[in-house]
């Protein structure tokens, strides 16, 4: 299965870049994701709990399964207006 | 309708773009990029937004706040990309026959925009840079 991995604000600095294809097994949710994040980036490395997820752009519980083809996003505290 | 621009924003535009005959007042809500935070120096800031996403949560805060004060009309633009000091960011209009129930839903909008909408800021100043909310 893959999904596509998107990246804002401070986590797109983080990454150095702005999205990527993830093959994931069946039954990974978003917070597998992050804590796959957390090991391949030091400085989020202190972030046990995601920020927000959205999967196909609106907000969902970190432990959502995810399906093939969906569009995730960590979603920093915001901080528009 | 679009709620995200890359270009400064026109206030009074958006005014006239709501305006009824029926209306008797209207509030315009702007936010504008100041010269601190928490008492750094601020001399820009950089907006970055999921804009898919950003615009499906506006129009979602502008459909419920219509529910909420069926009688105010309601338009909101958002500017991305890079701003300086006195610039605006936001823009906010909500017109209705009377001034409470517009005051009413300005309020409503902006404070909800700021808790939902995926946009985040990067203000640079003399000290660098960085990100408002998480720094990692």
């Amino acid at each position: 299965m893959k999904v596509r991995l998107l990246y804002f604000a401070v986590l797109r600095d983080i990454a150095g870049r702005d999205a990527e294809e993830l093959s994931i097994a069946p039954g990974t949710t978003a917070r597998d994701v992050w804590q796959t994040l957390r090991h391949s980036h030091s400085k989020l490395a202190a972030y046990l709990e995601p920020p927000m997820s959205a999967i196909n752009e609106s907000y969902a519980s970190p432990d959502t399964v995810l399906r093939d083809g969906d569009e995730l996003a960590f979603i920093p505290p915001v901080a528009g207006g | 309708m679009t709620y995200l621009t890359d270009s400064p924003i026109d206030a009074q535009d958006l005014v006239r773009t709501v305006m009824r005959r029926s209306d008797g007042a209207y509030v315009l809500f702007e936010g504008v990029v100041r010269d601190h935070h928490e008492g750094k120096a601020v001399e820009s800031i950089f907006y970055d937004c999921y804009r898919t996403m950003a615009e499906k949560e506006i129009d979602a805060i502008v459909k419920d706040v219509s529910r909420e004060q069926p009688d105010v009309a309601i338009a909101v633009v958002h500017r991305l990309g890079h701003l300086v000091v006195g610039e605006s960011s936001i823009a906010i209009v909500c017109a209705s026959p009377h001034r409470a129930e517009a005051f009413a839903a300005c309020r409503a909008i902006i404070d909800r925009i700021k808790k939902t909408v995926p946009i985040w800021k990067k203000e640079r100043g003399p000290g660098g840079e960085e990100w408002v909310g998480w720094q990692c």
